[in-house]
């Protein structure tokens, strides 16, 4: 903090802009990075973008360019198209796998690679949903080994 | 027919049957059991235009009206189709010693009593042997291909007769030996067939390489490649190497060391074609091969594309007494040898080949003579050759088809009740062969001994060879001089000028080799008979036996296969006491332009039978007939054999001489030594540098390869930490 005031000498209002900007951003990329649910990894993505809108709008109140606001304003409605553009993706992954885990997706690495296994599943913390019951009938599809360590919920 | 002018006769020749060959490949399949229609068409149309072109060429030479005249005239018809090549400018360099000569290549056909006698052989022992095919090769899976090759073949070799360049000659001398490979090869499914078709072609090789050097040497030499002279846009003459001008300057031939390097590649290229010592090895395993096409090939006409060109190219050999010489010890060592390996051999299609290079060797120890005597006999014993033994082989063949295919003759015997045409037939074949009067072979056989002869004895026939014909003046040189030790083959002016220089080879001039030869010549003639006749005897004498592979239907071949048979029986009956006796062939070939050379027609002799040597030859003959009775006549064939009294030399004939054993050891087996060496070093010294290579961007991907985990969350990280590290960079250079 000492380097930025020494260089810009920003007022109070503007430091503490940017100073959400940098929790927000935070955030998001802590949640990107620890996260695998779809959904929730889309959202965090969003949440560093807005982290940047935020510090955009002070830098350009503190050099009093209203180029800056306008920016944001844009980049709001560009980011409205994107979160359409990606729930589109994760609709599609998920009609794919069935999961919204992103390690559903494993299966993609190199070939020669042995899979990541994520040892200690967690319980899962909601009551299994019953349907009626179909005597099984035809042949049993092999199972994935990939999809045993994959959850139903993230 | 008034608008066919000589040279659209010409052309014609070759051209129909290379249209018949590739009417022959598009149409093959939907021709099918027809496919022979277009080969034998385009042959019989050339024969047609090639015994119209020689019955021309008779007029214009003129035989039988200006009778014994000796002083013939050359006769000679150049058809210029297209300039294949032109290199330099031929206008500004008529003067052939100028280094900066112009090269050029004119597709010249020429028509002279030599082609045209060859031409009408080619075609017309082609025809019968198509027409044969039909018979024989009925059935073939390979039916279209096999009348494609053959009427290719007949493209080629009427091409090699013609062709009035050095060029043209190497390139059709290779396009009938590619023919000839396709056809060893035609059951090329069978591993001994490929074995064969590739020795042939490897062998052959050795010859070609021998026909290309000297062409390149003519080339040196003599500034041009055509045989006939040809006038420049400027009107400049140049003398061609075989014309006009040329021929009628006595001195106009280099001899001494550049000549004798020419003739004797010449004579390799034609030991290769021609199987004579000692690259004859490929020829009895040719037989491999379609019995039509061996017929025809290799025994009517490729193989005597050596004597074609040696003939040719006779005033070339005349300068150069040394190789002339040499090529009558090839020869006559060819026959002698060949036919004593012919008396063992078992297989009836060997005892032919083995003939046939017997005969060929005939040819040379006579085209060697260097007489006009020598060459016009050599050419006469060509044609009837192509006779009698075109017939040898389609009878073989005929006894081949009806045997189920087995060959070797103690499996059979007294087939003359089976087959009566081929029986009667083929002994006509054997008795032109064994040179017994009337037949066809007596003749030929009695003029290359009386050439021989006259060289061996020259005072019993009293004439012109007290010296060596024109260029022998040179027989004192050093024996031991080393001929080929020339600094350059650019040619200096002593050597165009005639080559006072001789070669070591002259050293071997003398009549004693001739009378070597003579006596060599003679003997072989005794055991042509001898084999010929143990041939026929073991074949169609004695109890009739038929091997199982015929099964019940052992029977007289069709008469698509007879006919040929009985036409071919007919002229080797009487084409030899008919052109003998008229001289007519002599006479007409001595116009041939390379025959009226002064070195060669200088040697003319009046035409003369000679008793003397006639009943020596008869003995001989008879000799090897009775000998050959005695020991199979109504036997069976497969019982005791006359070899048994020949003890370790039969080994030494059955095994050929164990000339390919020695060729395996010395050429084979060291040239598969450096093969095997050489893919080892390309497997493991060549291929493991280019693996190796190959290796150093697979070894970098196995280790950045375990980044691509699939898991989405590290390829997050790892653009946070490499974006981490692009902003501390900044930062730190803004920090300076």
């Amino acid at each position: 903090m000492n380097l930025l005031a020494d260089v810009v000498a920003p007022s109070p209002l503007v430091l503490d802009g940017l100073v959400v900007g940098a929790i927000l951003f935070a955030l998001g990329l802590v949640g990107i990075l620890a996260r695998r649910n779809l959904i929730v990894m889309f959202l965090c993505a969003e949440l560093m973008l807005q982290g940047i809108s935020v510090s955009l709008v002070s830098w350009s109140r503190h050099h009093g360019d209203w180029g800056g606001h306008v920016l944001v304003i844009f980049v709001l409605t560009v980011a409205a198209c994107e979160a359409a553009v990606a729930l589109v993706f994760v609709l599609q992954a998920f009609a794919r796998t069935g999961r919204l885990d992103s390690a559903a997706w494993q299966s993609l690495r190199e070939s020669n690679l042995s899979r990541t296994i994520d040892h200690e599943l967690p319980a899962i913390d909601t009551v299994p949903l019953k349907f009626p019951r179909l005597s099984p009938a035809g042949i049993e599809p092999a199972a994935d080994e990939d999809a045993a360590l994959e959850r139903e919920h993230v | 027919m008034n608008d066919l002018t000589p040279s659209t006769l010409l052309v014609l020749v070759p051209l129909l049957p290379l249209v018949g060959a590739i009417l022959t490949v598009a149409l093959g399949r939907v021709l099918g059991p027809r496919a022979h229609l277009p080969a034998i068409a385009g042959i019989a149309a050339a024969f047609v235009v090639a015994v119209m072109l020689l019955t021309g060429m008779a007029r214009e030479v003129g035989v039988g009206t200006t009778g014994h005249d000796h002083a013939a005239k050359p006769v000679e018809m150049v058809t210029t189709l297209w300039e294949w090549a032109a290199v330099g400018d031929a206008a500004a360099t008529g003067d052939t010693g100028s280094a900066a000569r112009s090269f050029s290549i004119p597709v010249a056909l020429r028509l002279d009593p030599l082609t045209a006698t060859l031409l009408v052989i080619i075609t017309g022992v082609g025809l019968l042997v198509a027409i044969y095919s039909i018979g024989y090769m009925h059935d073939d899976p390979g039916y279209p291909r096999f009348f494609a090759l053959v009427s290719a073949f007949v493209f080629s070799m009427s091409m090699l007769v013609m062709a009035s360049n050095f060029l043209l000659v190497y390139v059709f001398w290779e396009a009938v030996g590619a023919c000839s490979y396709l056809l060893i090869g035609f059951w090329f499914t069978k591993p001994e067939a490929a074995k064969a078709a590739k020795k042939a072609f490897l062998v052959n090789r050795i010859g070609d390489f021998g026909l290309a050097v000297a062409t390149f040497l003519l080339w040196m030499t003599y500034g041009t490649l055509n045989f006939h002279d040809t006038t420049l846009a400027d009107g400049t003459l140049v003398p061609g190497i075989l014309g006009a001008t040329r021929l009628a300057d006595a001195s106009a031939y280099v001899g001494g060391a550049v000549g004798t390097a020419i003739c004797l590649l010449f004579l390799l290229a034609a030991c290769g074609k021609s199987a004579q010592l000692p690259l004859h090895v490929w020829l009895p395993d040719a037989m491999e091969g379609p019995t039509p096409a061996s017929s025809l090939i290799h025994a009517a006409t490729m193989v005597t594309a050596g004597i074609y060109l040696v003939a040719r190219t006779a005033p070339l050999f005349e300068a150069c007494p040394g190789a002339l010489t040499l090529v009558s010890i090839v020869g006559a060592t060819t026959a002698l040898v060949a036919a004593l390996i012919g008396t063992v051999q078992n297989d009836l299609k060997r005892v032919l080949a083995y003939s046939t290079i017997s005969q060929l060797g005939y040819m040379f120890a006579s085209l060697g003579t260097g007489t006009l005597l020598g060459f016009t006999a050599a050419i006469f014993h060509l044609v009837t050759h192509a006779f009698f033994k075109a017939l040898l082989f389609m009878g073989a063949g005929s006894v081949m088809h009806s045997m189920g295919g087995v060959i070797d003759m103690r499996r059979f015997g007294g087939l003359r009740r089976i087959m009566p045409i081929t029986a009667t037939t083929f002994l006509i074949g054997s008795l032109a062969l064994a040179g017994v009067a009337p037949f066809a072979g007596f003749f030929s056989k009695d003029e290359i001994l009386a050439s021989l002869h006259s060289r061996g004895w020259p005072d019993a026939h009293g004439e012109h060879h007290e010296a060596a014909p024109a260029g022998g003046h040179a027989a004192t040189a050093a024996p031991f001089h080393l001929a080929f030790h020339v600094a350059s083959v650019t040619p200096d002016a002593a050597q165009l000028a005639g080559g006072t220089r001789g070669s070591a080879l002259d050293g071997l001039n003398t009549p004693a080799t001739w009378r070597l030869l003579f006596w060599m010549s003679l003997v072989t003639a005794a055991l042509t008979a001898f084999y010929t006749f143990r041939a026929v005897f073991m074949t169609f004498t004695g109890p009739t036996r038929v091997p199982e592979e015929a099964g019940h239907h052992a029977h007289e071949s069709p008469p698509s296969m007879t006919i040929p048979l009985v036409i071919l029986a007919a002229l080797a009956a009487v084409s030899g006491w008919w052109l003998f006796s008229t001289h007519s062939l002599a006479s007409f070939l001595a116009s041939t332009p390379s025959f009226t050379a002064p070195s060669v027609a200088s040697t003319a002799t009046p035409p003369a039978f000679h008793w003397d040597l006639a009943i020596q030859g008869t003995l001989a003959a008879a000799i090897g007939i009775v000998v050959a009775a005695l020991g199979h006549l109504g036997r069976r064939s497969d019982g005791p054999q006359m070899e048994r009294f020949l003890g370790p030399l039969e080994t030494l004939f059955a095994n050929r001489f164990f000339f390919d054993q020695i060729y395996s050891a010395l050429i084979v087996k060291p040239l598969e030594l450096i093969a095997t060496l050489a893919a080892l070093v390309d497997r493991h010294v060549i291929d493991g540098l280019v693996d190796g290579i190959a290796r150093i961007p697979a070894g970098l991907g196995a280790v950045v390869r375990h980044l691509q985990s699939g898991l989405v969350q590290r390829y997050a990280l790892a653009g946070v930490i490499g974006t981490l590290l692009i902003v501390l960079a900044l930062v730190a250079r803004a920090m300076g």
